[in-house]
């Protein structure tokens, strides 16, 4: 068998045998699902059951105007607000609404119960209450309500991105999303299988086998087997995630998330009923998100998050494998790290105060272009649209840093595998590339 | 087997080899002996072709060091060790596949050594749970497993108590008896006596001295004897001998002229004293190691 292939196999396989790997991969996926699962059940938290509200109405405004849903139901009460509160006191569910007989623009109602009310059985409340109060300030001033509704205006702003295919639904909402994950996923996975070549690289080193290593094979063979093989872990760990969470997410939907969400959606339509019987159905942020997503072409944008993670990976695993070589231990890495992390850190930083407020500007297009910086910034402005050439010189030039960077990287590895105990800086590295083999 | 021939290393502002040349004759072995610092180190990584020299070449079998003979040469580092979170079996299977063995035919030959050399029960163990020694014997079988042709062993013995130490000189010598060429990097003079055929001993990147081992002690023969006796022993005689040493508690070292032999000493001598023991003092690779090194620093 062809020996790099060796060397990627074992690295690859040592690392995906790993308990941590496993637990990486089931773990983020699971996290993800409870994250999804725990927003679902708080937002209809006290949904569960149909809450019971005691309207004790002095003011007589309101009473007999609550309208009924399916989780909340008013009634009048008849007792007085002393033994109602008495009644509320022994009763675990019930909430006594106290209205007094003071109603102006500063209306101090009391809920009384005896344990807390969800947030959304709440705003219902609140919103009903605004609703008749407004009604009826508006009756009392002249104004027809009917004719109230018929003026009452309903603006939402469409974006229509206009494309070679035709016009297409936008939002910048949505895209400004979707390009912050994939940036902040490069950002990290940068760091996090770099720093995993890196710390290889050491512990080859320290643990003194690199030499047996390479009286079989070149040093060169010897650090791309290994950047390849933490490579594919990575990949093979986003791939793991990405078709665990959709399975999860699929299963556990039809399963235990389907009468939560559907609660979420109903609590939404009553609240909406009451305000803006106009606006649509599903117009949750969550579903938002998930419109937009539909609209920003997937494949697309998953295929470029993989090109420049694999970019972005490759150019910089190699300046992390060649820092590794030129230490003994890992606390000497620091100085060497500054020069690798600043690039990273400064897109990063612009990526989320600047590239994303100005996607098309000169410096947002210099900064998705250049390979040290690109892997991330590109991947803010793409769901923003960025030009074929563009991407194309960009992808290039990626290609370009990435064997530059080796060439570079596997210099320095050569020298440093086998230099032990010596402190090196900036200006010995730079003696190493220009050793002879 | 090995031919070396001119070879120099220059690192930045150091020159680690200086013309070096050599001749390792097949089924040799070879002492590659030289204090620390002197280039043993970078003249092995030559021949491994770990690192290129700047100047001068190799010659394996004739032909012209290439990454063909990779596999023809077991190399077993100074500085060496092993994956720490790897099976000992996968472990020597990784390295014995990267000489290029298939994987059937490596693990065929790992169980033969691992028997061989009381290691079975070592397969699924890890290498944190073993000894320092149990590492050695590790390195030395995946040293040996592909049956090279050349062997080159840095400090081979270092880590390992005296019993084991004896195994794997005994596997050393079998080994060479069945054909392979042994270079041999050490510090211990009394191993290079025992084992070596012939030595080369570098000195401040130069080879300053080599040759069989036989060869060396003779021309570092002085004509020094140390006799014991009984009796007063005569004063030294000009155009005979010279005392080295004063007689003391019934022995003594003498020069015998180099014209003069022991012979003619013993009849000189003989009349006044009862001799005992009359034995030549050879000097010892460790005394030659020593006198050469310290006469040109």
């Amino acid at each position: 068998m062809n020996k790099i292939l060796l060397i990627i196999q074992r690295e690859y396989l040592s690392r995906v045998k790993k308990k941590s790997f496993l637990l990486m991969t089931f773990l983020v996926p699971a996290l993800i699902i409870g994250m999804y699962a725990l927003i679902a059940f708080l937002s209809v938290k006290g949904g569960d059951k149909v809450t019971e509200i005691t309207v004790y109405d002095e003011s007589q405004i309101f009473a007999g105007n609550f309208k009924n849903s399916s989780l909340i139901r008013y009634q009048t009460s008849t007792l007085s607000l002393v033994d109602a509160k008495k009644q509320a006191a022994e009763n675990e569910d019930g909430f006594i609404l106290y209205i007094p007989a003071e109603t102006g623009k500063e209306t101090q109602v009391q809920l009384f119960s005896k344990k807390k009310i969800g947030l959304s059985s709440l705003s219902n409340i609140e919103n009903q209450m605004n609703e008749i109060l407004r009604t009826k300030q508006l009756k009392d001033a002249g104004i027809d309500p009917s004719t109230l509704a018929q003026i009452k205006p309903d603006v939402t702003i469409n974006s229509i991105e206009l494309t070679a295919e035709g016009e297409k639904d936008s939002s910048a909402g949505a895209a400004y999303i979707i390009g912050f994950a994939a940036a902040i996923l490069v950002y990290m996975s940068l760091f996090i299988y770099g720093s995993q070549v890196m710390r290889g690289v050491i512990e080859e080193k320290t643990s003194r086998i690199v030499e047996v290593v390479i009286s079989s094979v070149k040093p060169f063979q010897l650090m791309m087997g290994k950047i390849i093989g933490i490579g594919l872990v990575g990949l093979t760990q986003f791939i793991l995630w990405i078709v665990l969470s959709t399975t999860l997410v699929s299963s556990a939907g039809q399963f235990f998330l389907k009468d939560k969400m559907e609660q979420v959606k109903s609590i939404q339509t009553e609240k909406s009923e009451g305000q803006k019987p106009n606006v649509e159905f599903n117009q949750g942020p969550g579903a938002t998100v998930i419109n937009a997503i539909q609209t920003l072409n997937l494949p697309y944008i998953l295929g470029t998050f993989l090109v420049y993670f694999l970019g972005g990976y490759l150019i910089y695993s190699a300046l992390f494998a060649a820092v590794g070589a030129a230490v003994d231990n890992e606390t000497e890495t620091q100085q060497f790290m500054l020069p690798i992390t600043l690039p990273l850190l400064f897109t990063y930083i612009m990526s989320f105060s600047f590239i994303v407020n100005n996607p098309d500007s000169t410096l947002s297009f210099w900064l998705s272009i250049i390979p040290f910086t690109s892997p991330i910034a590109m991947m803010v402005r793409l769901p923003f649209g960025v030009p074929d050439w563009q991407l194309a010189l960009s992808i290039v030039l990626l290609i370009a840093g990435f064997l530059f960077t080796t060439w570079i990287a596997s210099r320095i590895y050569r020298v440093g595998i086998l230099m032990y105990g010596k402190k090196v800086n900036f200006r010995e590295l730079a003696k190493w590339l220009t050793y002879k083999e | 087997m090995l031919s070396i021939r001119n070879i120099v290393k220059q690192y930045a502002e150091h020159r680690a080899l200086d013309g070096v040349s050599l001749e390792v004759e097949k089924g040799s072995i070879f002492g590659l002996l030289g204090p620390n610092g002197a280039g043993k180190t970078s003249l092995i990584r030559i021949i491994n072709q770990i690192t290129a020299p700047d100047e001068g070449e190799v010659y394996f079998n004739g032909e012209k060091l290439n990454p063909n003979h990779i596999a023809k040469i077991g190399y077993l580092p100074e500085e060496r060790g092993l994956y720490k979170k790897m099976t000992i079996g996968e472990q020597a299977l990784y390295l014995a596949q990267l000489k290029g063995l298939s994987r059937a035919d490596a693990t065929k030959r790992i169980k033969f050594w691992f028997e061989k050399m009381e290691m079975q029960t070592w397969w699924d163990k890890k290498v944190e749970d073993l000894s320092k020694g149990m590492q050695q014997k590790v390195q030395f079988v995946a040293t040996v497993l592909h049956e090279p042709e050349l062997i080159i062993l840095d400090e081979p013995f270092s880590g390992f108590d005296p019993v084991n130490a004896e195994i794997v000189t005994k596997e050393i010598l079998e080994l060479n008896k069945k054909g392979a060429t042994i270079i041999f990097s050490t510090h211990r003079m009394e191993s290079v006596e025992q084992l070596c055929d012939s030595i080369a001993l570098i000195n401040r990147s130069h080879k300053i001295l080599d040759g069989k081992v036989k060869d060396i002690k003779n021309s570092y023969r002085d004509n020094t004897f140390t006799l014991s006796f009984e009796g007063n022993f005569p004063e030294a005689k000009a155009d005979l001998f010279d005392i080295v040493a004063e007689p003391k508690n019934g022995s003594v070292t003498v020069k015998i002229n180099k014209a003069k032999n022991a012979n003619e000493l013993l009849s000189y001598v003989l009349p006044h004293i009862q001799i005992q023991e009359l034995k030549e003092e050879v000097p010892s690779i460790h005394d030659i190691f020593i006198q050469k090194v310290t006469q040109l620093s």
